[in-house]
Order: structure tokens, then C-alpha cells, then sequence
């Protein structure tokens, strides 16, 4: 279903972000719509982390201005966490509660009206609704990746903040994460990612990203900039033999 | 009010529901401190004429201790798969994260002391049915919680966890240790006009001192 939601969804200015004397992010400057859906690629250590959990709230910048959604970082956290769907690396649930329990209990934390069918609802999004009554401990690695991820959509976030969503899900699963975040985009939502998986990344419809040396380098959706020279850059960034 | 509440609520029931399904904590936490008491009894000659002065300080010393296992216990559970940045990502007050644990650490705390006074009531010989006594141990225990929850936050992030604590909790919580100790004694030895008249209102103090510092550099501790 369509979202009407005004202004940008991410707009950041002269982001900066150090761990003690050394530097991660500087400068940064970005500005992503409603309905864009930016997969940012970047090697190891180039802050694609620290960028995200700057966004989710998790980490607070050195300096510059962020707004996720209309509303400051800085001044306005908590409106900015109820407008977040976040995926990372750790999963976010407790091993002894089932899928459903975990889901709830999040719900329950967001204020949702009914969080049992909307966890459900979730559940059954990820493929996970005949496995919800599992303790998270008995499902593979993969499964709980999927419930991390129904955990994140959840509550209708605007947007999305996934950071190597596609790690420990199968071919299948990317599929249906795909298919997901697409549809997230195409509703107006935003949805930002970042990814090591270059065939993946550039697989996918959306804004292309580079962080390198503590700036994002953009290019433009599919079909629009040099998507050679980026492809190239990209690569080399990684340090991809392909 | 609600506000606070119902997410402090909301995390109560998570925890005692975990706690429900796994029940390593608080079999780890009964047996530790019936050790704790057993140890003391024999290392320890309690005589009628010696349990004023010498139940109150074996009563806190196994207090003490079983908190700062419970306590430790609570925060690494949070931290296993991230639940912890998961409930910093929820929109829920720095304020309400804290209490919830606190209770969450208080209604545990207060279950484990329920199981054990009647096992030091047998074992040295003294009545338990005092209402200053339950008192004192109601009020020290919510100072255990409030402190202890705070600095099972700050060393849950550290690398040497299992020590961090007792070194940070022990400083801090002394003064109420030393109230609750006298307040017991005064209790237990026949006096509870001097405990309720001098030293709950102290440990009443020192709670309401908590309440209001401890949330605050909880959210401080956990930003970043």
C-alpha cells in the first residue's frame, strides 16, 4: 500500500564520526527521497556500520546534521526509533522465546495495536508462520535471520536500515528479502542497505552507493551515471578480483 | 505515568518469562547463597547469645553476593543476541529500560530472600516473623537492585565482567549494607523501635537517592 510522506527520508549534512584519533566518516553528505532504496557498498572498516547505527540512533555523530524522516537525531531520538526498522548483524531476540513471543514482545515495546497478528503478519511475510512457534534456539542461523528481519518490518517502519541483511540467508531467502525490500520502496517507503555482495548489491534495483575514505560516493538508479566506472570502483574498493 | 509503565511492565514479564523457561539463575543463585549460609554456620560458632551480632552480618554478606550473581546474570542474558541494543532501538524511555530491569532484579532478589530467611531463621535459631525485618530487607534489596542494575550495565560492556561488578557495586552499596546490617540486628535482637526509628530511614534515603541518580546515568551509560 502507498505511503504519503513528505519532505526527504534521510537527509544528512557534514557528518563526521571518529574512534578517538581515528577518523571514519567525514563530510558526509546525503540525501535519500521517500520510495528510494540505497544498497551502499564499502570494504571492511569504511564505517558502513557506524553509518547505519548513527542512523538507527545507536551511535551518536562527532558532528554535522541528520534528519531521518523530518525529525533531528540529535534532539529527537525516540521519534526517530519509532520510524526505524533496523536488521545487523546481531538478531535482537532472546534464544529461550519463540519466534511469535520475541516478535510480541516487540510489539508490545512499539505500542502496536494487536502485536500478535501483527507479528503473524510478519512472520508469514518472511515464511516463518509455520516455524513461529519455535524457540529461536532451535532454528538455524538463516531462520533467525528471517525473524530478525520480520522483527524489523514489523511496526511499518518508513525506513529501513539493513546492514549485510543478505549474510547466512539462502538463495531462496535473498530472494524473498528482495522481493520485500522492492516492495518496501515502491510504497514510498525508503530502505537503505549496505552489502559486501557486489553481484548481489548491483543485482538489485535502486541507488548505488561507494563509501570510501570516509565519504559516500553515489550513482545515480539503474541506467542513469557511468555504471562502469562505478562497477570498476566499486570492485576495487573491495578489493574484488572480478 | 503510563508512559513509564507499561514498557517497564512489558519488560518485567519478558524476564520472568525467560527466567520461567531457563530457571538457571535462580537454581544458581538458591544453591550458591544455602552454601553461603552453611559455610558461615559451621565456620561461625552461632550461639543464642552471639545471633544478634552475628546473623545479621551472614544474612547481608549471602544477600550481597547472591545479587551481584543475579545481577551479573541479567545483563549478559541481554547482551547474548543484542537484546539490549534491540530494546535501545525500541521507542521506550532510557528511564523506563532502567526500572523495568531494576524490578525485574528487585522481584527476583525478593523471591531468592523469601527462600532463603526461613532457612536462616532454622539454622540460627532466630524468628523471622518480624515485620522490621521484612521491612529492612524489602527496602535494602530495592538499593541492591537500583545500584546493581546500573553497574551490570556499565560491566556487562567490559571484558573482565565477572569482576567489574563487585568492584563498582561493593564502594557504593556499602552504606546500605551497614544500614540494613544494624537495622537486622536490632530486629532480630529484640529492639525494633532503634532499626525502624534510626536506620530505615536512612535506607529510605539512600533509595530515594537511587531512584533519581541511577536512571540518569543509566541513560548517559548506555548512549554510545
Amino acid at each position: 500500500m502507498p505511503v504519503n510522506l513528505v519532505g526527504d527520508a534521510i537527509k544528512l549534512e557534514g557528518l563526521e564520526k571518529s574512534f578517538g584519533d581515528w577518523p571514519v566518516l567525514w563530510d558526509l553528505d546525503l540525501t535519500l527521497g521517500w520510495g528510494q532504496f540505497l544498497v551502499l557498498f564499502g570494504a571492511n572498516g569504511v564505517g558502513k556500520s557506524t553509518l547505519l547505527r548513527i542512523l538507527s540512533t545507536q551511535a551518536r555523530a562527532d558532528a554535522g546534521k541528520a534528519l531521518i524522516a523530518g525529525h533531528d537525531l540529535r534532539r529527537n531520538p525516540q521519534a526517530v526509533r519509532s520510524r526505524v526498522g533496523v536488521v545487523a548483524h546481531q538478531t535482537f531476540l532472546y534464544d529461550d522465546l519463540t519466534a511469535l513471543e520475541n516478535l510480541v514482545y516487540y510489539g508490545r515495546l512499539f505500542g502496536l495495536n494487536d502485536p500478535e497478528k501483527k507479528a503473524d503478519e510478519a512472520l508469514s511475510r518472511l515464511g516463518m508462520d509455520r516455524r513461529s512457534g519455535q524457540r529461536l534456539r532451535n532454528l538455524s542461523h538463516g531462520m533467525q535471520k528471517r525473524v530478525a528481519i520480520a522483527r524489523a518490518i514489523m511496526h511499518q517502519p518508513p525506513i529501513l536500515l539493513l546492514d549485510e541483511p543478505e549474510s547466512g540467508l539462502d538463495r531462496g531467502s535473498v530472494e524473498l528479502l528482495k522481493k520485500l525490500l522492492q516492495e518496501w520502496a515502491a510504497s514510498g517507503r525508503a530502505v537503505v542497505m549496505t552489502t559486501h555482495d557486489t553481484e548481489l548489491g548491483f543485482s538489485w534495483t535502486g541507488q548505488l552507493g561507494l563509501l570510501a575514505e570516509g565519504k559516500l560516493h553515489l550513482r545515480g538508479p539503474e541506467g542513469t551515471g557511468d555504471s562502469t566506472e562505478f562497477h570498476r570502483r566499486v570492485t576495487v574498493s573491495l578489493g574484488a578480483s572480478r | 505515568m503510563m508512559q513509564i509503565l507499561r514498557p517497564v511492565l512489558i519488560l518485567v514479564g519478558k524476564d520472568i518469562l525467560l527466567e520461567w523457561r531457563s530457571r538457571d539463575l535462580v537454581v544458581s543463585v538458591l544453591v550458591f547463597s544455602l552454601l553461603i549460609v552453611v559455610v558461615f554456620n559451621f565456620a561461625l560458632n552461632v550461639t543464642p547469645q552471639r545471633v544478634t551480632v552475628l546473623a545479621p552480618g551472614i544474612i547481608w554478606v549471602t544477600f550481597a553476593f547472591a545479587a551481584t550473581l543475579a545481577m551479573n546474570r541479567s545483563f549478559v542474558r541481554e547482551m547474548e543476541q543484542g537484546g539490549l541494543a534491540g530494546l535501545l532501538l525500541s521507542p521506550v524511555s532510557r528511564d523506563a529500560i532502567f526500572l523495568g530491569k531494576a524490578l525485574g532484579s528487585f522481584l527476583f532478589m525478593l523471591l531468592v530472600e523469601a527462600a532463603l530467611l526461613p532457612v536462616f531463621g532454622a539454622l540460627l535459631n532466630f524468628s523471622v516473623l518480624s515485620f522490621t525485618l521484612v521491612l529492612t530487607i524489602a527496602m535494602a534489596t530495592l538499593g541492591f537492585a537500583l545500584v546493581g542494575t546500573l553497574f551490570s550495565a556499565i560491566a556487562v560492556q567490559t571484558r573482565s565482567r565477572e569482576i567489574m561488578l563487585p568492584v563498582l557495586f561493593f564502594p557504593v552499596i556499602l552504606p546500605v549494607i551497614i544500614a540494613a546490617v544494624e537495622a537486622s540486628s536490632a530486629s532480630i535482637g529484640s529492639e525494633p523501635g532503634v532499626g525502624l526509628n534510626r536506620w530505615l530511614p536512612l535506607l529510605a534515603i539512600f533509595d530515594a537517592l537511587f531512584l533519581v541518580i541511577c536512571p540518569w546515568v543509566f541513560a548517559v551509560v548506555v548512549e554510545e
